[in-house]
């Protein structure tokens, strides 16, 4: 993984004392609460329902052991011994101290880390496959163009007060794992026929209350241009976004206004005069950042007791089948640990968990942990002969509920539990339809399907491309819950549409198992649920789950 | 008289802004004093301006177009952006689009909702003077400008981003 060089860790430790001072002149009434809003933001720090949050940036999903260590050690000495895994690969803290947040960013410096730009209206952390390196369908490693992104977007002078957030996605293998389409900025790495690395460039994609599946402007971008398109794109947005109404203000509200083609023409001509500027990557540069993810010293692996294990223990063979998937690296193997354990909120983590995860990467994975924006950690390259022992201790850790794809492994906001945008709580629905489809062969007949939750429209949850997706709103007061179907994240994202009224927080597992019976009665075959409600689309589920029942 | 910070000092300069009242006309001012003249004013009499005796001078409001500047950049000793709010970003744009492509050699200053925690981005994207907003520290604002020592990016005051100047070649 990268490891910081001088001037890496300068930039933060500066940032770090730049911070600290911001908060020390709020706390002694020299910044207003409006002046230091936009300050604490972009060093990731909300003020929620009960506390400070504070939003740590894990760049592209990669943490080392020690980083993990460390926060394991941060939710114990200054919040509650717990942290929680975003949909944006990072990790949060829900019951910080604001005099505090000074000391932990100093702490989060010396393992390499920060909380740079986790929020605010500016340039957010750079997310990427969590797979990356390891995939079986790679074609281009997304890592060392993320670490190029992230140093581009870290305190880039221009852009630092950008109309609203700006959140761009990396993907390099066939299958888009990281939901490219729905982001600001999505680049899909490809090679052309010279084998020459670009990226096909997709604009204004977007979920929250205008949910958008992105516009691919650039095809083939040359990759030595990323970084002055990327400055094009940013300019045109920053000079002409809307900054009247925060609602219109993400790029997608532009590029609709100006359609696809005509903000395309407007970044080319910005472009003209920045192409083979001094921000042009040379190979050496590229080189310099790509060994940094040099595959690891992989072994020639015996997997002969590894296979009659799976033949002779079932639960193992199902845990390996749902939790685990085959590497590029023959042998090897990426472990999902679910972060979805019933009675567990989605993506929550105990310190205690931390630390042993840190360790399991040392002894078991090169000392490396992915998190993947469906809220679960992995650990990549483990040898097919450990993954029985490591899934003992997952499963001592409550790690190993084999669910990885499945109904009950649900992606979900931290909702009005803890969040102050929240129109209503997230947690307990997702845990009340855990609770309900418990039954793990009922779960396996049903097959893939991902259920989404936000508690928001900002859909921090993603329940926009959730095959089935839940949005909490608010009615006079109370907590309801809007349903949609067939939204879906990869190559081929969709937006999910809303089958009708919405529901009480009380109904909603029934109202799941309404639309899982429409599936089981109606699907063709192997067909999968997404493609049972593409086939026969919405009206099938909606005459079921509204008609009355006795 | 406001309080400018330039050359990592503070000054006081008798520059006269002038912004439109709601009616749309120009205020009074002093015509022995130089002035800082809107963009829109400007355009529509250069003339008038220029028969003024003192230097020329003008401002952008964060809407405007820093394109419509190029007949007039050799003439104009001092260029003005304002930022209504510290939060709108625009002003950095147009600060590197005068200074990097318009090749604007002249003073390029900052006013507005401008203190110390925008001042060395400012800096980079090309303004050299700062016009801080009343009540806020100034020797802050000069020390401010030294917050980082180094930038990943390539920009005005260092076209090379930082893989340019620290990576050798292959």
């Amino acid at each position: 993984m990268y490891r910081y060089n001088q001037t890496d860790t300068r930039i933060v430790e500066e940032r770090v004392a730049q911070y600290r001072d911001q908060t020390t002149r709020y706390l002694a009434g020299e910044l207003s609460e409006d002046e230091f809003r936009p300050l604490r933001l972009m060093n990731g720090l909300y003020v929620q329902r009960h506390a400070p949050m504070l939003r740590v940036a894990i760049p592209y999903g990669i943490l080392s052991s020690t980083q993990l260590r460390k926060l394991a050690d941060i939710s114990r000495r200054y919040d509650r011994g717990y942290g929680h895994f975003t949909t944006r690969q990072n990790i949060q803290f829900n019951w910080i101290r604001l005099e505090q947040s000074p000391d932990i960013l100093a702490e989060l410096a010396t393992v390499e880390m920060h909380a740079i730009q986790t929020s605010g209206n500016c340039v957010r952390n750079t997310t990427a496959d969590a797979y990356a390196g390891v995939a079986a369908d790679e074609i281009v490693d997304p890592r060392p163009w993320c670490e190029i992104i992230r140093q581009w977007s870290t305190l880039h002078p221009e852009f630092a007060f950008l109309p609203r957030k700006f959140k761009i996605a990396v993907s390099g293998s066939l299958e888009d794992r990281a939901a490219t389409l729905v982001h600001d900025v999505g680049l899909n790495a490809r090679l052309d026929e010279n084998g020459e690395v670009g990226f096909s460039v997709s604009i204004g994609g977007g979920l929250g209350r205008t949910p958008i599946i992105g516009d691919v402007i650039k095809p083939f971008l040359p990759a030595r241009h990323l970084l002055t398109y990327l400055d094009a794109v940013l300019r045109v947005y920053n000079r002409f976004g809307r900054r009247d109404n925060k609602y219109k203000a993400r790029i997608k509200i532009l590029v609709r206004a100006m359609t696809a083609e005509g903000f395309a023409a407007k970044v080319d001509d910005e472009w003209s005069h920045l192409v083979n500027g001094p921000s042009t990557l040379r190979e050496q540069d590229v080189a310099h950042y790509a060994s940094f993810f040099d595959d690891p010293d992989y072994q020639q692996v015996d997997s002969g007791d590894f296979q009659a294990r799976r033949q002779a223990e079932p639960a193992f063979a199902r845990w390996v089948e749902r939790n685990t998937r085959e590497e590029r690296a023959a042998g090897y193997r990426s472990v999902v640990l679910s972060l979805k354990k019933t009675g567990v909120p989605p993506g929550d983590i105990q310190a205690e968990q931390m630390d042993a995860v840190a360790a399991w990467a040392e002894n078991y994975a090169f000392g490396e942990i992915r998190v993947a924006h469906e809220q679960n950690l992995i650990l990549p390259n483990i040898r097919e002969s450990d993954l029985h022992q490591l899934w003992q201790l997952a499963r001592e850790q409550g790690f190993a509920t084999p669910n990885i794809g499945l109904l009950t492994d649900i992606i979900c906001c931290p909702g009005g539990d803890f969040c102050a945008l929240a129109n209503a709580k997230s947690i307990p629905v997702a845990e009340a339809i855990q609770r309900r489809f418990d039954d793990l062969d009922y779960l396996y007949e049903l097959g893939p399907i991902q259920l989404n939750m936000s508690g928001c429209m900002n859909a921090c949850g993603h329940h926009h491309i959730g095959h089935i997706g839940i949005l909490g709103v608010d009615k006079n007061g109370e907590e309801w819950y809007q349903v949609s179907l067939g939204g879906s994240q990869g190559s081929a994202a969709t937006i999910g549409k809303v089958i009708g009224p919405s529901f009480a927080r009380a109904a909603m597992p029934e109202v799941i198992g309404r639309v899982l019976e429409v599936y089981v009665e109606r699907r063709i075959e192997q067909e999968s649920f997404l493609e049972t409600v593409r086939r026969i689309g919405l009206d099938p589920f909606k005459e079921w789950v509204y008609a009355k029942h006795h | 008289m406001q309080n400018i910070i330039k050359n990592r000092q503070v000054i006081s300069d008798d520059w006269q802004l002038l912004r439109l009242n709601p009616e749309g006309e120009l205020p009074q001012f002093d015509p022995a004093l130089p002035v800082i003249v809107p963009l829109a004013s400007w355009l529509a009499d250069v003339e008038r301006w220029r028969r003024l005796p003192g230097p020329r001078a003008l401002w952008l409001a964060p809407e405007d177009d820093p394109a419509l500047l190029l007949p007039y950049l050799d003439e104009i000793a001092l260029i003005a952006v304002d930022f209504p709010s510290f939060t709108d970003g625009r002003g950095y744009s147009i600060g590197r689009l005068l200074r990097e492509r318009y090749r604007y050699l002249h003073e390029l200053r900052a006013l507005g909702d401008v203190w110390q925690d925008q001042l060395q981005a400012l800096w980079q994207v090309g303004f050299d003077s700062f016009e801080i907003k009343p009540g806020k520290p100034l020797e802050q604002s000069i020390t401010a400008l030294e917050s980082f020592s180094d930038h990943y990016q390539g920009n005005y005051r260092q076209p090379d981003p930082w893989f340019r100047r620290s990576i050798n070649s292959v």
